[in-house]
């Protein structure tokens, strides 16, 4: 296995009433009226010391990724963070994944190249290059991107990146989006052919189809846990079967929520409020808003209409312990979590690389630290060799990292801090 | 360019297809009546033989094309225009297709900003143009709320000033026992929101203050007194650029005053362009 610490760096202070008073926690939220400029410096730092402990504390790799105009995850520019992280891991075998800069957002797609190149070059080949498509609130609502042309953009955009990072010439880009009449990366990746690619998406066959035709790592970023992800992600492996490639579990990731203390009890009282802040206030956008028209193309509309794969459940009805009983979060003592993780998530859905959100919603600094070092403490230990019987290589990992005997960067520091 | 004739649902309107641009656009035109030429450019929930084009089949030959993604089953075929020069040009296309030199032009809302953006690139195929509501500018104290983005409920009440009006209940379907056909007149409607989406995203001024001078054909400019979705105020940004142009402003309306009160939009609308 491989677990990684993903962080949003959401605003942890919204108000009580905020879902009540406010259309909106994406595109829409007032800065003015909600945020602070110096406070907002000390969450980003706070992410970025919590991302650098999870280092420290033995987890693989620190995952970070691009939203806009919002309260939920604000970080614009992932690959700002991730350089630091890259800088802060220096010497380490923790994989730097970005997950990541969003391609149609960026103009030229190129940039995404070049700095994911950078960031190969500075962390010594520790890059996993994730390739989201992005989000429509921020493709499409924030970025201005027309909703139909938002799939085009991206395959186009990642097409050109990976020929940008491979190609031995200077080569012409003459696209339908983009133009690029000399195309001549500087720098390249360390990682050859180039960095291993992960696609996230959210469920739509068309990316399943993509993601294996491209024979790269598809990963679920899922707020609603394995349990309701288990058909989406069945119905990956089938496209997987079908299309003649292995059933590596490294071929997916997943995202899940994680809270971890003592005890049960512990758990509900120490993280409650976080959760319940992460599903009411941090996800509290107007449906329509996932689904602008055009986004989807026509067969994928015809069949939502038809039959809608989630009709999910209205999280602002649930409470903690509907989240955990579903899965949404995984909670309890160290013995609960390994269990449900293993069963659940990596079992029961065949991943092969972990993401866990240790910093959930409101969750203070301090609270973070103590979720993050007792997870890499007692749980990620006795996940990491779950699929080691099978032998399975994984190949959308830094490749110098595939072997990792023990956490480095928990060496360097002297034993974690 | 090749035309295939279709059956016709409601009588006496024919139902045509044409495939422009290199034959890998497909249109559907709706036509009816006699007498003069007119092409009316639909707005952006699709296009339905309504009350108002009948009425004006009675003095014109009415010919109502489907924006290009809005024919059925021909859904992808928008994918081949990359935005409104493509457009203009295949409707400009379509009109030699029809075997239309000039023609009074009739638009509501996306297809009223169509039909000014034809009547500008080629300003000898409009002889008259009447404008219902048209797209085109933007105004930043009078922001133009996105439709795409509301409910239904909301999109409803954005487009008439009395929701439950025959209209607004055409248009949106109740489900009660008709779920498959709410369900398929959903689609449609997100869908033509989407390929007409696709030319005006994510602010519907695409430069018509730079071209319409061009236009040459004397314009009526109808709104509604209640437009929620494009106020009346922007009568003012056509009205102030053409050379000849008159604003008819409609009381107890919405957004589209042709389907709230078809006879008298379609009187006013009729009266000017036989002048």
């Amino acid at each position: 296995m491989k677990i990684s610490a993903f962080h949003l760096m959401p605003y942890r202070e919204l108000p009580a009433d905020f879902e009540q008073r406010y259309e909106s926690v994406w595109v829409t939220p007032p800065w003015w009226e909600l945020a602070d400029a110096r406070r907002v410096g000390q969450y980003y730092n706070w992410t970025l010391d919590e991302l650098t402990y999870a280092a420290k504390c033995g987890f693989d790799g620190v995952c970070t990724n691009e939203h806009h105009q919002n309260a939920y995850g604000f970080m614009p520019s992932p690959n700002l963070m991730g350089s630091v992280l890259a800088r802060a891991t220096a010497g380490s075998d923790v994989a730097i994944v970005q997950m990541g800069a969003t391609l149609p957002t960026s103009n030229p797609p190129l940039r995404v190249a070049e700095e994911y190149a950078m960031l190969d070059c500075i962390s010594g080949g520790r890059l996993v290059a994730g390739l989201p498509l992005g989000s429509p609130m921020d493709v499409n609502l924030c970025y201005g991107i027309t909703p139909m042309e938002h799939r085009e953009r991206y395959r186009e955009a990642f097409a050109l990146t990976l020929k940008a990072w491979q190609a031995r010439e200077l080569f012409s880009w003459n696209g339908r989006y983009f133009q690029l009449a000399t195309v001549n990366l500087w720098p390249r990746p360390i990682q050859e052919p180039h960095p291993p690619v992960w696609v996230p998406g959210s469920g739509s066959v068309s990316t399943f189809d993509f993601a294996v035709e491209r024979d790269v790592c598809y990963c679920f970023l899922s707020y609603s846990g394995a349990r309701s992800a288990k058909t989406m992600m069945d119905a990956y492996w089938r496209v997987v079967a079908e299309k003649g490639r292995d059933l590596n579990p490294y071929r997916a990731g997943f995202l899940q929520l994680v809270v971890v203390a003592e005890n049960d009890a512990r758990a509900e009282e120490k993280f409650a409020r976080h959760v319940e802040y992460f599903y009411h206030k941090c996800l509290h956008v107007p449906g329509m808003w996932f689904s602008p028209p055009g986004n989807q193309d026509y067969r994928s509309l015809v069949a939502s209409m038809a039959n809608p794969v989630r009709r999910a459940e209205n999280p602002k009805n649930l409470r903690y312990r509907d989240f955990v009983d579903k899965g949404y979060v995984i909670a309890g003592s160290p013995a609960t979590v390994r269990d449900r993780l293993k069963e659940e998530v990596i079992k029961g859905l065949h991943v092969g690389n972990l993401m866990v959100l240790l910093q959930i919603g409101s969750m203070p600094h301090e609270v973070a630290l103590e979720n993050i070092e007792l997870f890499g403490r007692e749980v990620l230990p006795a996940l990491r060799p779950v699929w080691d019987d099978e032998g399975w290589v994984n190949h959308w990992w830094p490749e110098r990292l595939r072997r990792r005997a023990q956490p480095s960067m928990a060496a360097a520091a002297g034993g974690g801090a | 360019m090749s035309a295939a004739v279709g059956a016709t649902s409601a009588s006496e309107v024919q139902e045509r297809t044409f495939a422009v641009w290199q034959e890998r656009v497909r249109i559907r035109v709706l036509s009816k009546g006699r007498g003069p030429s007119l092409v009316f450019f639909h707005g952006p929930w699709g296009l339905t033989w309504d009350p108002f084009l009948d009425e004006l089949a009675q003095h014109f030959t009415v010919h109502a094309p489907e924006h290009p993604g809005t024919t059925p089953d021909a859904q992808d075929d928008v994918y081949h225009l990359d935005g409104l020069w493509d457009l203009v040009l295949c409707y400009d296309e379509l009109m030699s297709a029809l075997g239309i030199t000039s023609a009074v032009l009739v638009g509501h809302s996306f297809g009223g900003m169509v039909a000014c953006e034809l009547a500008a690139a080629y300003p000898d195929r409009a002889r008259r143009q009447a404008l219902i509501a048209p797209l085109g500018f933007w105004r930043d104290p009078d922001r133009i709320v996105n439709w795409m983005m509301l409910e239904p409920g909301e999109l409803r009440r954005h487009i008439f000033r009395d929701p439950e009006c025959d209209a607004a209940r055409q248009m949106f379907l109740r489900a009660d026992g008709r779920e498959a056909e709410a369900a398929a007149a959903r689609v449609r409607m997100i869908w033509a929101m989407g390929a007409t989406g696709k030319f005006i995203w994510p602010i519907p001024d695409k430069g018509l203050k730079k071209r319409i001078h061009r236009v040459g054909a004397p314009t009526l400019l109808v709104w509604g007194r209640e437009d929620r979705l494009v106020p009346p105020v922007y009568s003012d940004e056509f009205a102030k650029r053409l050379r000849d142009a008159r604003v008819q402003i409609v009381g107890d309306v919405g957004h589209a005053p042709q389907l709230e009160q078809p006879a008298t939009v379609a009187r006013v609308v009729r009266e000017f362009l036989r002048q």
